[in-house]
């Protein structure tokens, strides 16, 4: 099962695939960032699930099923979706789950009632409506691309242009107020960037799967940068990486649907990047548990050695191994720790075998001391 | 044999019934949405319960996509637990991957069989009732209603039980633990509850109803009382309300059995939302307009006790001067007089002259020196 990647730049269909859903990947998975950061994850969900209706009201409405016209439908739903929401959280104390639950899923509801509506409609050719729900990406056609690649366009634009102040909403709203932004409205500006960048991906991704483009690019890209623009512009990248190589991926296999394979391929991304990635990642986590684990151990030995030693009038006098490991017993390897201590010039080894503190080491334990660092002594 | 409409109206009761229970809970837990992400990722269980039965009416399917439910929870948890991402990026990135490969297992392996994602996610009530439980030849009524009335059973044989330590560990996790129940071993076992349920009722109704019928019942009657006896029993009434009536929409439209309830439960919660009487939109608006009126009435008593026997009293209580002092426009000044003679705090003798009564004096001073 060779990935065609010659194909990608001969096979029409593919390449207007790969090209619609890498542009689709870019612009939800940037702009996830903000949806990820302000911990409106779920938000997508509803909104993807809320669009329904809009694309089944725009076609009942216009006739038409022009992709521009669908997708504006689906904006205002979602939008409207969105501004439940919020009224539903502010104006009472129904918390913010249960009313992203009643959204996507009274609004999917709504546009079941429709699209059922439709299909009973004499004469209507309402074929292909259906896609949205799983979305179908090897029907994309080039106007889809156009549409998709355009909105995208405006809404990175818009992004760019109140970077700023989608910044000040993400991450200190109140700041924001008090310095005289209207937070209100950039936070509607925000939203509606949101909407679009989620309503431009339903017909390829479908409702169901489309608020995971939205969530995971920007939750592998927070693995790998504390920075914002970062973020952003490294949530684009795997967004479209995921969307390329799904698209890819699915046009090698019979049966292999578009949508469900972006999405595995962003999960594999997101696996990837919470285990690997620097700092953050798991495996790093564990190399640095590990190191600071052993840190303690050498220091505690160090302890155990200045103890023994105030027992004595000379300084120099040595205490066998066996007297230390008795002190730190399953606490580790303690003759590997009197080896750490003897590289750093802490403790030294007598002829006949037993250790004794140098006396820079005595300084090293005071300071231990003073620090306050209780460690596992 | 009953007929079909009054069977669906029935099947369609008590699954409503059953989502309520821990639909409650999980809106009081702020867990709403784990039910959009336990109804999506069963499916995964599903297509592996159908990999390995080679069966869609084996019980597999219902056992393995109950475990899904359990796994995605644990998934989250485990995600949370990294603390790399947060609580809602977790369920955001656990169920579509599993959906996603469920979708994947399903149109690989399973394209030529009964197993239909739309189905799946849609649900085919109209079909329930043609499903039926024949043992020995006799017909018990649909399959999916003893499926479902066991499941009920089981919700409420757990509500009993554990009603103390659900209740305790919902409100109070913190004194649960404390107390000694494991608020951990609460969590999962009511997970698995709403796994099982959410795999019942996704068979008869589709995984989104399942959504709706979970949490907007227990959402709309979480503004109606604030006992939850109540509460769970207003879901119950309110989740088969929504059903009822989303059949006759169906019914009426010839449109979506499942999509007419959870367009029906929308409808409900809309209601409650604007009218509930303590917590509603309207009584919240008309609420705050009457503590507006009230509290400037007491100002109106604070003022003029404060003025009066002073010299400056004569001029202080003139209605128009307390445009100037108050800063009230003339039109809410004169509300404002109006509702306070109403209540007997001032009399207004030689018009424009206000006087505070013994009872008006008593208000003003009640309130300052509370």
């Amino acid at each position: 099962m060779a990935i065609p990647l010659t194909e990608l730049f001969t096979d029409y269909t593919l390449r207007t695939v790969a090209l619609g859903a890498a542009a689709l990947g870019t612009v939800s998975g940037s702009l996830g960032t903000f949806a990820v950061l302000r911990k409106q994850s779920l938000l997508g969900d509803a909104i993807s699930h809320a669009a329904l209706p809009g694309i089944a009201l725009a076609f009942l409405l216009t006739g038409s099923k022009a992709p521009f016209v669908l997708v504006l439908g689906a904006a205002i739903a979602g939008w409207i979706g969105t501004l439940v929401v919020m009224a539903v959280v502010g104006a009472t104390r129904i918390k913010e789950d249960s009313a992203l639950g009643i959204v996507l899923s009274v609004f999917f509801g709504i546009g079941l009632v429709l699209l059922t509506y439709i299909q009973k409609l004499p004469n209507a050719s309402q074929a292909g409506l259906d896609r949205f729900l799983f979305g179908q990406a090897a029907t994309m056609l080039e106007r889809d691309v156009i549409v998709i690649a355009g909105l995208g366009a405006v809404a990175l634009l818009v992004t760019g242009l109140f970077w700023k102040e989608f910044k000040l909403l993400s991450f200190d709203r109140d700041f924001g107020a008090t310095v005289g932004f209207p937070m209100r409205f950039v936070d509607v500006v925000l939203t509606s960037m949101l909407v679009i960048s989620i309503v431009i991906g339903l017909q390829t991704v479908g409702v169901v799967l489309m608020s995971a483009m939205v969530v995971a690019p920007a939750a592998a890209a927070r693995q790998w940068t504390d920075r914002t623009g970062g973020m952003f512009i490294l949530a684009g990248i795997f967004g479209a990486v995921a969307g390329v190589s799904g698209a890819m991926v699915s046009s090698t296999a019979a049966r292999l649907p578009t949508g469900p394979t972006i999405v595995l391929c962003m999960s594999a991304i997101v696996l990837l990047s919470l285990t690997i990635a620097p700092n953050r990642g798991l495996v790093w986590a564990w190399f640095r548990r590990q190191h600071a684990r052993r840190a303690l151990r050498v220091d505690a030995v160090l302890r155990d050695l200045e103890a023994l030693a105030g027992q004595h009038a000379t300084p120099g006098h040595g205490h066998p191994l066996a007297t230390l490991e008795a002190m730190r017993v399953g606490h580790g390897n303690v003759s590997r720790s009197l080896g750490k201590l003897e590289e750093r010039g802490f403790a030294r080894r007598l002829p006949n075998g037993d250790w004794a503190l140098t006396d820079r080491g005595a300084r090293e334990a005071a300071r231990l001391h003073e620090s306050g660092n209780g460690g596992a002594a | 044999m009953i007929a079909p409409e009054v069977e669906i109206q029935v099947i369609a009761s008590v699954v409503a019934v059953t989502c309520a229970i821990p639909g409650v809970f999980l809106v009081l837990r702020r867990m709403a949405l784990m039910s959009d992400a336990i109804s999506h990722s069963i499916l995964l269980g599903i297509a592996l319960g159908f990999l390995v039965a080679e069966d869609t009416s084996s019980p597999l399917l219902i056992l393995a996509a109950a475990a899904t439910g359990v796994v995605t929870v644990a998934l989250v948890e485990v995600l949370n637990g990294t603390h790399l991402v947060k609580e809602d990026a977790a369920i955001g990135l656990v169920f579509p991957a599993l959906f996603s490969i469920g979708v994947i297992i399903i149109s690989r392996y399973a394209g030529d069989v009964h197993l239909d994602i739309d189905a799946v996610l849609l649900g085919e009530l109209v079909f329930a009732p043609f499903d039926r439980l024949i043992i020995d030849g006799m017909d018990l009524g649909p399959r999916i209603l003893w499926v479902m009335g066991t499941i009920l059973l089981l919700n409420v044989i757990f509500i009993v039980l554990f009603y103390k330590e659900i209740k305790l560990s919902t409100f109070d996790a913190a004194l649960a633990g404390a107390l000694g129940f494991s608020p951990a071993v609460i969590h999962y076992l009511f997970m698995s509850l709403v796994s099982v349920t959410a795999v019942g009722a996704f068979d008869a109704v589709g995984s989104i109803l399942v959504v709706a019928l979970m949490i907007a019942p227990p959402a709309s009657a979480y503004l109606l009382t604030d006992r939850l006896p109540w509460m769970i029993a207003l879901s119950a009434g309110l989740g088969v309300l929504g059903a009822w009536s989303g059949y006759w929409l169906s019914y009426a439209l010839d449109v979506s059995v499942a999509g007419s309830m959870a367009t029906m439960t929308g409808v409900i919660f809309g209601i409650t939302f604007l009218l509930a009487p303590q917590r509603g939109v309207v009584a919240t608006a008309r609420r705050r307009v009457r503590q507006k009126w009230e509290f400037a009435a007491t100002m109106l008593a604070i003022h003029l006790l404060n003025h009066e026997d002073s010299p400056d009293a004569d001029e202080e209580s003139r209605v128009a001067h307390l445009q100037k002092h108050l800063r009230w426009d003339p039109a809410f000044a004169e509300g404002v007089v109006r509702r306070a003679e109403r209540r007997g705090w001032v009399i207004n003798p030689s018009n424009e002259r206000l006087r505070l009564t013994d009872r008006g004096r008593s208000v003003a001073r009640e309130t300052t020196s509370a």
